[in-house]
């Protein structure tokens, strides 16, 4: 067998492989589900209805997809300047922090600013968890790989601090969980009876935004071309830390905004497990997505609909939910695969 | 029956034929030369030779049994020997062990050890490679390093040696010597295939001339019947006129270099500076060429003309105004036109637009971006289709992804971009490094252009033919070391090589013609 270099890549090629991915990843779980004794047909139409089946599984995947668009628009921009940022849970609880710290009775402001407002500093604490390790990266060429995902863990443990000690809720019988966030920094709800919330807007909002600085921006130019060739971009005069850090910053705010809306949008008050991996689950979606901001939408309701679906399937018939997350494993395999696949050709012999 | 054959090898990579129904072959104490420009097709044949490609059609026989296609150990157990233009060796190791990995099995590598220190021994005295065996690869020069690639080769039983471009790092000493080897090699009854395009080296060293052009073997002669003239036009394919150089008196000066110093950056500090105590000044209306051999602080004094470094001493003038900050925006503003020395790894970005390439050095800058936020696409278009016609780029159009050019229309993008603003200098790095004959004399045309207009240019090269035809001076450069700036009318190609070599020329003045450090104000060598 040998691997080829296609001298052209059809278009439609790059859009098929991300769908292609989707079928194999479907068919090799489907192996497992045989494994156990049900039956694959069964068990993947339980998984569609439980994720789009009424409108209430509706809702729920798609207010579980608004965490994952963030976190995974985070993981996009960061490696498109090839900054492997891998601690996009850390930098969403530290978002989360913020908006409990400021959002719990510290300021009081009307719920048109006072959204906005949380956003922001949810952003900002986002972004500046990742002031160190991108530091470190382009002034002492430390592994962005290592420092952040080693990071995660130190901020775990640092709102694990918080939520027992400073932030903790007198009235929480004892549980390590902050004071609810107030009426006014509460995202609306966008369906009624539903738990979707009005942070899906903006995840919407966010996914145009950085389609657009991606596409009609010098940064987000310069974004591209450091990670496409950073000896190129640097040659022409692109300051190559400067928008490494800058990168960063953006990375780290969107991944602080999944923590806000997490917080202020579905469950009111912080706690220690608001986030169960959606800062990894985040570069599953980007690179189900290819990098596309626009792609991530709908990589991260494809994902949310396999956990949300796996849920209610595993209730129905007996297959544990951890069949979610090899679907998720495997369709980041076959992604990998199917675009290799796009650029390179296999001849047998 | 010949010790090696090529029967008919045909080899297309999508709609370029690369190799076209090549037939050759050599016996043994033969030395085929293998002559062409870049891109027609030695390298490919090379590498199907070697089990690295499979040829589309036709076979190779050795000693007349057919060689498996596309099977590299087939090849080297056929007694094929590779040495590659760019060193597969591991510097951490010692010699014996370089030459061991991938011979030996990884589980007996330290009990064979004594084995083949005896066996290496005795290659090293038959064939004159004198090396010892426990130094460390990193501590060997470049010419110790290519006897020990030759010496893996051997070791491996080879009877076959190719050898690609191997003199492109060495100095003319160390090629001699080279040489020397190969005659002695051949004596004992090896074949070897050399394939360069300096056609001094190839009237030297081989038996007969094999002309390769556009994939196909357009002659082949016996070296005893050939001379340079016919073998370069046998190359390109017409006869090969070189520009000539237009008198012009040169102005004030653009560049100025006092004592600049450059050590490495970084922890790992060597002993010696990368650009040590450079004196240079360069005017309007004049080209200053450095020679030299390859790594001997060119890419230093690149990086420093293109804003990528500072001098850590001396100073840096540019326009009377010394550069204290290492920034190539800043540089560029200032009127500097940059021809870096690899386009692929640091003049483009591939798998960007034309148009999105053509804009990379003044992104912030009004008519390119607005407010230097949003970039103003219309205007960068409009922009890119000017010179696209100005230049004449040959491509599909502004939004064509730039690694789909050809080398010569991706080198004139670049000057296009570099050009354009119409720079009062110009640094041109190995401008027409790897291009065909047309785009050469495309470039040295915008050089001279440029030059008639008023701009300064610096121009590195390992070609001394280029140097000669195209520059006003020639300043050598030898372990980061600059000679003075000679006449490029007063000095001869081969006290060039002796300085590339080290010599110093001012130890033997009687021999040198009268030189001055001050600008040659009555240039008059239109010839």
């Amino acid at each position: 067998m040998q691997i080829e270099p296609r001298e052209y890549v059809a278009p439609w090629r790059i859009v098929f492989a991300p769908f292609a991915a989707v079928i194999v990843s479907l068919g090799l779980g489907s192996i497992l589900i045989l494994w156990v004794g049900a039956s694959v047909s069964e068990a993947y139409l339980l998984l569609v209805k439980g994720a789009l089946g009424s409108s209430f599984a509706l809702t729920e995947t798609l207010t579980r997809s608004i965490p994952l668009i963030f976190t995974g628009l985070a993981a996009t921009i960061a490696f498109r300047a090839r900054f492997y940022n891998i601690g996009a849970e850390g930098q969403l609880y530290c978002g989360a922090l913020a908006a409990t710290f400021f959002g719990t009775g510290l300021i009081v402001l009307p719920p048109l600013l006072m959204i906005p407002f949380l956003m922001l500093v949810g952003a900002l604490a986002g972004g500046a968890a990742l002031a160190i390790p991108v530091m470190l990266k382009t002034h002492l060429k430390v592994d962005e790989v290592v420092t952040t995902l080693l990071l995660n863990f130190v901020i775990l443990l640092f709102v694990g601090y918080f939520l027992e000690g400073p932030l903790k809720d007198p009235m929480s019988m004892g549980w390590p969980q902050a004071e609810p966030i107030i009426d006014e920094g509460l995202f609306p709800s966008l369906v009624d009876k539903s738990r979707l919330h009005f942070g899906f807007i903006f995840a919407i909002i966010g996914s145009v935004l950085c389609w657009a600085m991606m596409r009609f921006t010098v940064w987000g130019y310069e974004i591209r071309a450091v990670g496409l060739n950073t000896s190129a971009a640097k040659f022409s005069g692109i300051n190559v830390n400067t928008t490494v850090i800058r990168t960063a910053v953006i990375s780290g705010g969107l991944a602080g905004l999944a923590g806000v809306s997490e917080v202020a949008g579905l469950k009111g008050y912080l706690t220690l497990d608001i986030s169960p991996g959606f800062g990894y689950t985040g570069i599953a979606v980007a690179m189900l997505a290819q990098l596309n901001p626009l792609a991530v939408i709908l990589s991260a309701i494809f994902i949310s609909m396999i956990y949300v679906g796996a849920d209610s399937m595993s209730r129905a018939i007996n297959i544990p939910t951890y069949i979610a997350d090899v679907l998720v494993g495997l369709s980041v395999l076959s992604i990998l695969v199917s675009v290799m696949l796009t650029k390179y050709r296999l001849r047998w012999r | 029956m010949a010790l090696l054959a090529f029967h008919n090898i045909t080899k297309s990579f999508g709609p370029l034929v690369a190799n076209d129904d090549i037939s050759l072959s050599l016996e043994k104490g033969d030395v085929i030369a293998l002559l062409g420009e870049n891109g027609a097709g030695k390298t490919t044949l090379m590498n199907i030779l070697y089990g690295h490609y499979t040829a589309d059609t036709g076979h190779i026989e050795v000693d007349g049994k057919q060689l498996p296609s596309g099977q590299t150990d087939a090849a080297i157990k056929a007694g094929i020997g590779m040495v590659h233009q760019h060193f597969t060796l591991a510097e951490n190791l010692t010699v014996l062990e370089n030459i061991m990995l991938g011979t030996e099995s990884l589980w007996s590598l330290s009990q064979k050890q004594s084995a083949a220190k005896a066996k290496l021994a005795k290659m090293s005295e038959d064939y004159g490679l004198k090396i010892n065996p426990d130094a460390r690869v990193a501590d060997l020069s470049v010419g110790e390093r290519q006897r020990v690639e030759i010496l893996k080769a051997l070791y491996r039983d080879a009877r076959v040696l190719i050898l690609d471009e191997p003199t492109a790092v060495l100095t003319p000493q160390e090629a001699d010597s080279l040489f020397k080897t190969l005659k002695s090699l051949t004596e004992q009854g090896f074949a070897i295939i050399f394939i360069s395009h300096k056609l001094h080296e190839i009237l030297q060293i081989s038996t007969r001339v094999e002309v390769l052009r556009r994939g196909k073997i357009v002659g082949s002669v016996a070296t005893i019947d050939a001379d340079r003239a016919m073998l370069a036009e046998m190359m390109v394919g017409r006869k090969v006129e070189r520009p000539s150089l237009e008198a012009m008196d040169c102005g004030k000066p653009i560049v100025r270099l006092n004592n600049v110093t450059l050590r490495d950056a970084g922890r790992k500090v060597s002993k010696v500076p990368k650009l040590d105590q450079v004196n240079l000044t360069i005017h309007q209306h004049e080209i200053i060429g450095i020679a030299g051999v390859a790594g001997n602080g060119q890419s230093a004094l690149a990086d420093l003309l293109s804003g990528l470094s500072i001098p850590n001493e001396g100073t840096f003038e540019l326009l009377d105004v010394p550069v204290t900050q290492a920034s190539p925006s800043n540089i560029v503003r200032r009127g500097v036109g940059r021809i870096p020395e690899d386009r692929h790894s640091s003049g483009v970005v591939g798998e960007m637009a034309l148009w999105e390439n053509l804009i990379s050095e003044d992104l912030r800058n009004a008519p390119v971006s607005k407010a230097g936020i949003v970039i103003d696409r219309k205007a960068c278009i409009e922009r890119t289709n000017d010179l696209i016609e100005r230049f004449d780029i040959r491509c599909e159009g502004p939004d064509a992804e730039t690694k789909l050019l050809s080398g010569g229309n991706m080198q004139k993008l670049i000057l296009a971009r570099a050009l354009a603003p119409e720079p009062a200098f110009i640094l041109a790095n190995q401008p027409v490094r790897g291009l065909d004959e047309g785009a050469i004399a495309y470039v040295h045309e915008q050089l001279l252009a440029a030059r008639k207009r008023g701009a300064g240019i610096l121009l590195i090269s390992e070609d001394l033919d280029e140097l000669f035809s195209l520059c006003d001076r020639i300043c050598v450069m030898y372990h980061g070391k600059l000679t003075q700036p000679y006449d490029a009318k007063s000095v001869s190609t081969s006290q060039v090589g002796l300085m590339m070599a080290g010599q110093d020329l001012r130890q033997t003045q009687d021999q040198m013609p009268e030189i001055s450090n001050t600008p040659v104000k009555e240039s008059s060598h239109a010839d």
